[in-house]
């Protein structure tokens, strides 16, 4: 929960979002760099959904990861948890230390698992999943009376396995207005550019057409991130998809739009460069 | 020694035939970069297939294709597309259509992703369904063999490759037989059946068990469907300590369960002991994993060791 949002003005809040993501991009690359191997990009480009969703919109209790009535958050596209668990870290779900283990024996998994990370509400990594997951959190939550929002991050390469699609039919039947899918629309995956590897435009006509709510935003304007989020909970009726226009690598020049930096850690003198940009972003 | 992923075999093989046989398309669900696809990709683009990340599509498409005389190779990590498995089923299996299905990133030697990048229920999917062949082999030899040969297999087959460099353990001028174990190494103490990332540390521990007297015979299964159930019920007649099967993939359905059936129903009760993975991979190095899920020379080693008391 966020008790400090109450007495915050529009622009506290935006501030105090954009230093969290900051920090988070820090420990980012920090794990990578450490583990020696993991996903920069979509990591770097999904952190300010993230953190808007825990340090904003999301109904959660780090103390009690079980609290029935929490809002669920899943990620789909589950190679980038460490954006996730920096979260995590950041929001008190675990001890910060514990974000030096990434991708070592017997510390944080490469991917998100539910049954091992307090705060994981689903084990993904393979690609497609995670929306199904989110579909049936929903259903569920509905039919006890709307007790939690659920929020799903999707890949834009994922967007290309069928699962996606099945899941967006669906959910619109159902009429899960308590559903919001986030497009990290980061535009790369790891062949190649989205638009030459398996093109998905028009987007937002696809998804309209599966009759979700869609709203089109800059992904690291936190304004907008929050604007949507509450456009999302006064649909009605819908679920809502939100089409979040990102940059893949954001805030590491030389890994913005770098398709080599999908799943590729930085060196130590990589890794200090790219710090030294976040802070002065 | 030389040390190569079969991963690298394959993409370096099927570039090299593509030449020869311009009926081979090749397909991948972006990750031609890591099955290395991609060395095909850049030789042969009109015959490269880039699908996006769209396994199940992938499968069918191949389907297609092959009935229209092609040979695809449809590419991603095994447990990616095993795990597609009611298309396989139907549109590949029972169809017997002639489609190679390359599963890279076997078991938990490819590290730090984790399981969810692991393949580790891939072979006893694939074992299961009539027609699928399943081939898994050791070194770059048998890999390259093994490529060669699936150019003239009749029906669906599955080719399990490694992240991982593997040591050579045939000999130069290796000839693959399909469907053949091969003998690596001489010994009645007891005998090591391994398959493709556990072959090189079965070897290893051959040499540190020699040292103690202890003679291992090391059987390389690169073909687990169809099982040469001879072998095992050779191994289990003439190795009086019985047999001890090692695999980077879940003991139940794999190498193992194929040298269990073949015993039992050989009438053959030698003692029987499988190595490999119980329950779920993890990340760490996949120095580390190996070590930890005793697949190493040290671990076979000393699970040999236990074995025979
Ligand atoms: C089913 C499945 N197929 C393939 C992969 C391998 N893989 C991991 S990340 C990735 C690319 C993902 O692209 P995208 O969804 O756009 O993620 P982002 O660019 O935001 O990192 C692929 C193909 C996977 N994890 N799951």
């Amino acid at each position: 929960m966020n008790p400090a949002t109450q007495t915050e003005t529009r622009e506290q809040t935006l501030a105090r979002l954009r230093k969290l993501a900051q920090g988070f991009r820090v420990d980012i690359i920090e794990m990578l760099e450490k583990a020696a191997s993991g996903h920069p990009g979509g990591s770097l480009s999904v952190i300010d959904l993230v953190t808007a969703l825990y340090f904003q919109q999301m109904r959660h209790d780090p103390k009690n990861p079980a609290w029935p009535e929490r809002d669920r958050f899943i990620l789909s596209k589950g190679h980038a948890v460490p954006a996730q668990y920096a979260a995590l870290a950041g929001a008190g779900y675990f001890p910060r230390e514990k974000l030096s283990t990434l991708r070592r024996l017997g510390g944080l998994q490469g991917h998100p698992v539910n049954t091992l990370t307090p705060g994981i509400e689903a084990c993904t990594g393979s690609l497609g999943q995670g929306l199904s997951i989110a579909q049936g959190l929903a259903m569920a939550s509905k039919a006890d009376g709307d007790k939690f929002r659920v929020y799903c991050v999707i890949g834009d390469g994922e967007m290309q396995e069928g699962q996606i699609w099945e899941a967006a039919l669906s959910a619109a039947k159902y009429q899960l207005d308590n559903l919001v899918c986030v497009l990290d629309y980061n535009k790369g995956q790891i062949d190649g550019y989205v638009k030459d590897v398996m093109p998905l435009e028009p987007i937002a006509d696809k998804w309209r057409a599966f009759n979700w709510h869609v709203i089109e935003i800059d992904g690291h304007d936190f304004g907008q991130i929050l604007d949507a989020f509450d456009e999302a909970r006064r649909t009605k009726g819908k679920p809502t998809f939100i089409l979040a226009n990102t940059v893949k690598g954001k805030a590491v020049s030389f890994m913005e739009d770098r398709i080599e930096w999908h799943g590729a850690a930085p060196s130590k003198e990589q890794a200090q460069k790219a710090i030294e940009e976040i802070k002065q972003s | 020694m030389t040390a190569k992923a079969t991963r690298q075999v394959f993409g370096e093989t099927i570039a090299k035939l593509g030449e020869t046989h311009p009926e081979i398309v090749v397909l991948d669900a972006d990750l031609s970069k890591s099955t290395k696809s991609d060395l095909f990709a850049k030789k042969f683009p009109d015959r490269f297939f880039e699908m996006g990340i769209q396994e199940a599509n992938m499968i069918g498409v191949a389907a297609g294709m092959a009935g229209a005389g092609r040979i695809p190779f449809i590419c991603s990590f095994a447990c990616f597309i095993a795990g597609r498995f009611d298309q396989i089923r139907l549109s590949l299996a029972y169809g017997n259509a002639n489609v190679r299905i390359v599963g890279s990133h076997a078991g938990v030697g490819i590290g730090e992703d984790g399981y969810s990048q692991q393949g580790l229920e891939d072979i006893a999917c694939m074992r299961s369904l009539a027609n699928m062949a399943v081939i898994q082999p050791g070194d770059d030899l048998e890999c390259a063999g093994a490529i060669e040969y699936l150019l003239t297999h009749q029906g669906p087959a599955f080719l399990r490759t490694t992240r991982q460099s593997l040591e050579r353990v045939n000999a130069e001028g290796y000839q693959f037989q399909f469907g053949k174990a091969v003998q690596l190494r001489e010994g009645a103490d007891v005998a090591i059946f391994a398959t493709g990332g556990t072959v090189q540390g079965a070897v290893r521990a051959h040499e540190a068990l020699k040292a103690s007297g202890i003679h291992a015979r090391v059987v390389n299964v690169h073909t687990l469907k169809p099982f040469d159930a001879e072998a095992a019920i050779k191994a289990g007649r003439e190795c009086k300590g019985g047999i001890l099967t090692v695999e980077d993939h879940q003991i139940i359905g794999g190498l193992g369960s194929a040298v269990a059936e073949a015993l039992a129903e050989g009438g053959v009760g030698a003692r029987l002991h499988r190595v490999g993975i119980e329950g779920f991979g993890e990340s760490g190095t996949p120095e580390e994993l190996y070590r930890h899920f005793q697949l190493d020379a040290a671990g076979i080693e000393q699970r040999v060791r236990r074995f025979l008391g």
